[in-house]
């Protein structure tokens, strides 16, 4: 009562009605989730770095230890080394090739376009295999470079091939919401091309740049198979993290390392959300678009510097490709499918591979739920702000993480033998759940923004006609943003056949993923089996995603026959 | 009358902003209210209340003889529309009107009779089958309009729901939207800051500024007796001239003297400002005794089509001006032009003062 009289009167707050509370209910349940997938893994990975092997607590020793074994702190300057040297590289080169696509008039500009992206389908080792054929110990062109491809240039050109689409789709999407209006002013006003270039195409892709260049940072440092594959003995953190639990099972020093390797990325992405902030919206909806016209002297620079990209990303591929399909190299090199029966190589055979399928149309399906239904409730509920903001940061969390990070953290989360889920630890249930975890950030911004662009009202409407508002999700918001939630559950099926670094520690015998399968026959010594296995996964997730474009295009159109005019 | 609805102390706070303050307010069953007023002052949030859409932080909200302050928008019996419309794009117009009578268990056929009787009733008979993109702003708006209405609400509520159309069609539904609400004698209150909106379509205007209401009136009531200054000069336009109340019935600007109505408000000697809109300033056949005659000089002379637009100098008094309106036909009779010298006079009853 004397609380009642004390506390200033607020006033009449609203009865929550049913659909409220379904909605409360439900980011409860979610926050639940995001914990048990996210935040206590983490945790469970900061606790053990406090720890000794027996799980005593023992302060800063691990860190201390780490920081004062020069072989442990040198793999973070030689991350540190590689990641800003490739990000110097792949930068410009990045931008170059985005500028062509955006301001250039190329022949065949889908082509280029379509190459670019070749990468991304490919699991990390792949460029690394390929460079062993091209460079290795007993690779074609050996003799033309002077040492060994084995560490740092190595890992620096597969780097590059790996992150090229990466930060190119960032630059194409900054470069091509230009407004043609400001050159047309630049223009009249009698500006030089320079000038127009320095003040007004390079501020307006300012925040791409900036975005472009964390995201290799990140990629770079906190990949796994490129330095496995072809890093020999020029530590990094990634690999130094592997070492740690899986050749010396030393759990805590794992854990150590993992923090270190989380910090730079953390630093990245928050950098990151700080610069895009800033960035107010260039392109008006009165903006005219920009459209490149015929230039002869420029188009051709551009044309012959995009071929030479392009030439590289498919002579990667290539290789990767001749090498899977040869008998002995370089002994006999007659055509053979023998490198396919994987059966001759790993005891999973082609197992591993319907495993990777498995797991990655289960973590498109329940991720694409999981994450669409969770940005409509975290973007529909009304009040609720310290949960909502709770999700927002469980929500971003993943994308600051590296994968290894995350999964050395599931380790010691689900399989510590008080957790009540540790049935779920050795099952592709987890594997599918560290995937979801792993790609939540990107999933969640997409339908965040999906969600943003409808009207907001629309639960207005809904509830002033009474219609419960899981009516009108299912009526009207799930079918506006299809075209999202398709992007969703592609982008988590790429990323779930290509992941190797979060995967590689959750695994089980019969739940072996056809990337792992490809490390640990690569460490075998049958790079051929490798390339053949990376190839088949380059193949599905290609095909997969050509569908998707087919799909857009022709399915979409018909269902949504209500976006045409 | 019956008080359909009766706002009482009604509140609403954004951190340190006051967004809303201290709003009373009843409107009678079956009446077509406007909220009018500027981008901010707090008409939109009032609606929004009443909506229980975004709720008060207090007062008290009653609808019906029911106190419905704490409910949630799906407890309370209101159609609304936006001025997005907030059409659902994906569903044919049958499907967006009939949205809310799906959910009431209706019989298939009973829906499908009320949406074709609803579109009848907002002029669109044919368009049942197409998708809102295929349609017009203005049919988009009437798609709104009979969604809202399907469930025969009690109450609805129009957020500006014409500012989104060209002006020609605008004219037109606030025609259409006035006969429809009359003939259903559906109580009816319309969000605007257009003020000829308002005075076109309403039974009673609710002009705000700052969070408050500055006056409540009929739309002859609001332009012929503003209660403020805002109000004056919101509604139409008004001359103001700064002065003194040097008697309960005088104002002294610069060296003169002019009549007004008398003012008991207001203590002799405050600062004050005289006002008079521009059509009431007369110039055609003075009395030779009339109260308030001024000599002018014509300084601009603005043509705005029906009528023209002079600014007028007030002789002797250096920068005291005013605007009148003159028809095309005074101007030829009485040869207006710039740098004419007119005798004009500002009617005591058409005078209003307001303290400065």
């Amino acid at each position: 009562m004397s609380l009642a009289v004390l506390a200033p009167r607020i006033g009449p707050r609203l009865a929550l009605s049913r659909d409220d509370l379904l909605m409360r209910g439900g980011l409860v349940a979610l926050i639940g989730v995001l914990l048990l997938i996210v935040g206590l893994p983490l945790w469970a990975l900061l606790a053990k770095g406090f720890q000794d092997g027996d799980g005593h607590y023992v302060g800063l020793a691990n860190y201390i230890s780490y920081f004062s074994t020069p072989a442990l702190f040198n793999s973070a300057l030689n991350s540190l080394h590689v990641a800003a040297v490739c990000t110097a590289i792949v930068v410009p080169v990045a931008f170059l090739y985005a500028y062509a696509l955006t301001r250039a008039v190329l022949p065949a500009k889908w082509l280029f376009q379509g190459i670019s992206l070749i990468p991304i389908f490919a699991p990390s080792l792949l460029p690394g295999l390929a460079l062993i054929y091209l460079f290795g110990n007993q690779g074609f062109f050996k003799g033309l470079i002077g040492g060994s491809i084995y560490g740092f240039d190595g890992i620096v050109i597969a780097q590059v091939f790996y992150c090229l689409p990466h930060a190119t789709m960032i630059l194409v999407t900054a470069l091509a919401t230009a407004d043609a209006r400001l050159y047309e002013a630049a223009d009249a006003l009698g500006a030089s091309k320079l000038r127009v270039f320095f003040t007004v195409t390079l501020p307006g892709a300012k925040y791409g740049l900036i975005s472009a260049a964390l995201v290799v940072f990140t990629l770079v440092i906190t990949d796994f198979g490129i330095a496995k594959v072809i890093g020999g003995n020029f530590n990094v953190l990634a690999t130094d993290v592997y070492k740690q639990v899986i050749g010396q099972q030393n759990f805590s020093m794992g854990a150590v390392v993992g923090m270190v390797l989380l910090a730079p990325a953390a630093l990245a992405f928050v950098v990151d959300h700080l610069v895009q902030r800033k960035q107010v919206a260039l392109l008006t909806a009165r903006a005219v678009p920009l459209i490149a016209k015929p230039k002869f002297g420029r188009d051709l620079f551009f044309t012959l510097f995009c071929t030479i990209v392009a030439a590289g990303i498919l002579a990667i591929l290539g290789m990767a490709a001749w090498g899977s399909l040869i008998k002995y190299w370089p002994y006999n090199l007659s055509l053979t499918l023998a490198n396919y029966e994987f059966a001759n190589f790993d005891s999973n055979g082609w197992n591993s591979y319907w495993n990777s399928l498995e797991m990655a149309l289960g973590a498109a399906v329940f991720g694409t739920t999981l994450m669409f239904v969770g940005a409509w409730l975290n973007e529909k509920t009304k009040g609720f702000g310290a949960v909502r903001s709770a999700v927002q940061l469980l929500a971003f969390l993943p994308m600051a993480v590296p994968g290894i990070v995350l999964g050395l953290g599931y380790i010691f989360f689900f399989n510590a033998p008080n957790n009540p889920l540790n049935f779920l630890y050795a099952t592709m249930g987890i594997l599918v759940i560290n995937t979801m975890a792993h790609f939540y950030t990107v999933g969640h911004l997409t339908a965040t923004t999906a969600l943003k662009q409808i009207d907001p009202e629309f639960e207005s409407v809904s509830a002033s006609l009474k219609v419960p508002i899981w009516r009108t999700f299912g009526r009207v918001t799930v079918p506006i943003c299809l075209p999202a939630v398709l992007d969703i559950a592609i982008y988590l099926f790429v990323n779930a056949m290509t992941t190797v670094s979060s995967v590689i520690f959750l695994y089980a015998p019969d739940t072996k993923l056809a990337s792992v399968a490809a490390v640990n026959i690569e460490e075998t010594g049958a790079t051929a089996a490798a390339a053949a296995l990376c190839l088949v996964i380059v193949a599905t997730s290609a095909t997969v995603k050509a569908l998707h474009l087919l799909a857009d295009r022709f399915l979409l159109g018909r269902l949504q026959a209500w976006r045409r005019r | 009358m019956t008080n359909y609805l009766e706002v009482r102390n009604l509140s609403k706070r954004f951190g340190d902003f006051s967004a809303l303050g201290d709003i009373s307010l009843d409107i009678a069953e079956g009446e077509f209210v406007c909220f009018l007023g500027p981008s901010g002052c707090g008409k939109t949030t009032l609606l929004r209340a009443i909506a229980g859409l975004d709720p008060q932080t207090s007062g008290t909200i009653r609808q019906k003889g029911r106190d419905v302050s704490g409910l949630p928008p799906a407890q309370r019996d209101f159609g609304i529309v936006f001025q997005s419309y907030a059409l659902f794009p994906n569903l044919t117009v049958t499907d967006n009107v009939g949205y809310g009578l799906v959910s009431r268990r209706q019989g298939r056929a009973q829906i499908e009779k009320r949406v074709i009787e609803l579109l009848a009733l907002v002029g669109l008979p044919d368009s049942g089958s197409k998708y809102p993109a295929q349609l017009s702003g203005g049919q988009q708006q009437r798609v709104a309009l009979a969604r809202a209405l399907a469930t025969s609400p009690g109450l609805l509520l129009l957020d500006e729901p014409l500012s989104a159309l060209d002006a020609r069609v605008r004219l037109r539904l606030r025609h259409e939207i006035k006969a429809l609400q009359r003939t259903l004698g559906v109580t009816t209150i319309m969000v605007t800051h257009d003020q000829e909106e308002a005075l076109t379509m309403a039974d009673r205007i609710v002009v705000m500024n700052h969070g408050a209401i500055e006056q409540v009136g009929s739309p002859q009531e609001i332009y012929r007796q503003p209660a403020t200054a805002f109000v004056a000069d919101f509604v139409g336009s008004m001359n103001f001239l700064s002065g003194t109340l040097e008697a309960p019935e005088r104002v002294k600007i610069g060296g003169r003297a002019f009549a007004c109505p008398a003012q008991d408000g207001l203590a002799v000697g405050t600062a004050v400002r005289l006002s008079i809109r521009p059509e009431d300033v007369r110039v055609r056949d003075l009395p030779a005794d009339i109260a308030n005659r001024v000599e002018v000089d014509v300084a601009e002379l603005d043509f705005v089509g029906a009528f023209c637009r002079a600014t007028l100098k007030v002789l002797g008094e250096g920068d005291v001006a005013l605007v009148a309106d003159f028809s095309s036909n005074l101007i030829r009779d009485l040869g207006v032009a710039i740098g004419s010298r007119l005798d004009i006079a500002l009617p005591p009853d058409r005078v209003r003062v307001y303290a400065a």
